[in-house]
């Protein structure tokens, strides 16, 4: 034939079969590992108050959580939809500290659930396929008979396995409202910080100024050589309080970040520290003031906790973004070759952070290993707005 | 230079913008055109009998840094033209900016540096004459990140000395800061030379380059 067809065929209708009976078989053959870990598991649970346990069901919840992945996997592809990993992430710490997590995520619960039905109902139906193609003569069967078996089976692992669209509510609402009510926290808290700048630096400042000049009032007709001076310091106190004002300015949100965006304002950001900052990508657009600012101020504490803690020669920030512009992740990498060992929940800065990332459904991971590096991943999902930034004058990553 | 310079002026906030142009005035300057955006400013800026600008950085119609980008646009367009940009704070960023978009005849201050009147207007003129000057604030911040460097082995003087040269100023400028002869000024820009390895240069100019190119400004 002379007119190929551009797209590539669909798999060969026999073939797709073949590969279904593969995934049956596959499905008949966990019964021995799934059995294990379901024993394993049990037997640790019950002996977890006298230690021995401990190991058992850290032994189970690897090889249950292989085989959930795969059956996820396989569920996904007979049902024409990806199913993703339901777990919640582990906290960093001991093994206790873990086991509590996996015992406190309900999906475990049910994934105990999902084994009592893959080695009864659920092995019956993969094993009814697999032998209908092994006796031939049931082949006819087989041909009709592989793919609404398996999809039901699919369909049954996928409402033990995945949650509801219902249930994802109900967590989304839930996790929202945490969220919410750490994000009207943090800004009453920063409210009350403002506050406290407002009035113990500037206010107090201008006071001292009038002060002065109300003095330099009454001397000028005295003594004018007095006055004068006074009238000079009342000038320096007015410098100050400028210079108050501007760093109250850049708590609230740093000019430069307003003028150049958050890379500008970072790289900005890199040449005020007193060890050198290496600023890496560019992105391709602007994010939303709300979040350009919050990511700003996570950069700023994550390099200062840094400057305090890691006694480093160097950091780095890389900037990215992944996905189309209307609907991606903004990744921001912070690094230093310190000696690592920072401890999240140590200072009030990074959970500040934490929480403002996460009013923008942002996380912020971190990993930082004694002996380093400290690495922070930062990442919100949002939209950029193709608006670029300013062009830029100088090659600017720093230093030149 | 003619005697009485003229300058444009840009400012946004009319306050600033009358007492800027009454404050150049009274020094012995020509206010040619004072503007408060960055469109008349650009338009300003094409008059050939000019010898220079003082900018705000913020301005509308952005409200961003209108007045930096002018003054480097107008550095591309006829270098070598004198600018000294204003602002509310200042950017080491901004800083490295300015410096690259030529060589001497440009300033960068914090506004509040205006209320010392005899200093700012001094900063106007160095900067007319093909000088750089630069805030001291930007001057500390890049110092200190210097903390572990050459610099070490400088006096507290000579720090004191360096920081001085940075922000643009003359010997004579530095010895009545500092309360010292013109002679132990130069005695002391010696000894720093001498000890960072930098090129022993008369030219006031050159000098203040080759101090911010060992800062790494």
């Amino acid at each position: 034939m002379s007119d190929h067809h551009p797209v590539p065929e669909p798999e060969e209708a026999h073939v797709a079969r073949l590969r279904l009976t593969w995934y049956a078989a596959e499905q008949v053959l966990w019964m021995v590992p799934l059995v294990l870990g379901l024993v394993l598991f049990l037997v640790g649970g019950l002996l977890v108050a006298v230690w021995v346990g401990v190991p058992l069901v850290a032994a189970a919840i690897p090889l249950i959580r292989a085989l959930t992945r795969r059956q996820r996997h396989i569920a996904g592809e007979i049902l024409g939809v990806e199913l993703p990993s339901p777990y919640r992430p582990l906290p960093e710490g001991g093994p206790l500290v873990r086991l509590r997590a996996v015992a406190a995520d309900p999906m475990t619960w049910r994934d105990l659930v999902w084994i009592l039905w893959a080695i009864t109902f659920g092995w019956a139906i993969s094993l009814i396929v697999v032998v209908l193609l092994l006796g031939v003569a049931t082949g006819f069967f087989w041909w009709f008979g592989c793919y609404p078996l398996l999809w039901m089976r699919s369909q049954v692992d996928r409402v033990l396995l995945t949650y509801g669209s219902t249930e994802t509510l109900e967590r989304r609402v839930a996790a929202l409202t945490i969220s919410r009510a750490e994000a009207v926290d943090h800004s009453a808290a920063e409210l009350r910080r403002l506050e406290r700048d407002l009035h113990d630096g500037t206010q107090a400042r201008l006071v001292a100024v009038s002060m002065s000049l109300g003095m330099a009032e009454e001397l000028f007709e005295r003594d004018p050589e007095a006055a004068r001076r006074t009238v000079s310091e009342a000038r320096a106190a007015t410098s100050a309080a400028i210079a108050d004002l501007r760093s109250v300015v850049r708590g609230i949100h740093p000019p430069v970040l307003a003028d150049r965006g958050l890379d500008g304002a970072i790289r900005a950001l890199a040449l005020d520290m007193a060890v050198p900052v290496q600023v890496v990508g560019e992105l391709p657009g602007r994010p939303p003031a709300p979040i350009e600012s919050a990511v700003y101020f996570a950069v700023a504490e994550c390099l200062a906790n840094a400057s305090k803690h890691a006694g480093h020669q160097q950091a780095w920030v890389e900037l990215s973004y992944a996905g189309s512009p209307g609907a991606g992740v903004l990744r921001v990498v912070v690094g230093d070759d310190g000696h690592g060992g920072a401890d999240v929940d140590a200072g009030t800065g990074m959970r500040g952070v934490m929480r403002r990332l996460a009013a923008f459904d942002g996380t912020m991971t971190v990993s930082s290993p004694d002996g380093g590096p400290t690495i922070v991943t930062l990442e919100v999902p949002c939209a950029l707005s193709l608006a670029s930034s300013s062009p830029r004058t100088t090659p600017s990553s720093a230093p030149a | 230079m003619r005697a009485e310079p003229r300058l444009v002026l840009a400012e946004d906030n009319a306050l600033l913008r009358a007492g800027l142009t009454q404050l150049l005035e009274g020094s012995g300057f020509v206010v040619a055109r004072a503007v408060d955006n960055a469109v008349e400013l650009d338009e300003a800026l094409l008059e050939p009998e000019l010898d220079g600008a003082v900018l705000d950085v913020r301005m509308p119609p952005t409200f961003t840094d209108e007045g930096l980008r002018a003054a480097i646009a107008v550095r591309a367009r006829r270098p070598g033209f004198p600018v000294l940009v204003l602002s509310q704070y200042v950017e080491q960023l901004y800083a490295r900016e300015l410096l690259a978009s030529g060589d001497g005849a440009v300033g960068y201050l914090l506004k509040d540096r205006v209320s010392d009147v005899r200093e700012f207007v001094d900063g106007v003129r160095r900067v007319l004459a093909g000088g750089t000057v630069l805030d001291p604030e930007v001057v500390a911040a890049v110092m200190a990140r210097h903390r572990e460097q050459p610099l070490d082995r400088l006096t507290v003087r000579e720090r004191e000395v360096l920081a001085l040269m940075a922000e643009g100023r003359s010997n004579a400028s530095i010895a009545g800061a500092l309360h010292v002869t013109e002679k132990a000024v130069a005695k002391h820009i010696n000894s720093i030379f001498a000890k960072l390895d930098l090129p022993v240069d008369l030219e006031v100019n050159r000098r203040v380059q080759a101090v911010l190119a060992y800062l790494r400004l």
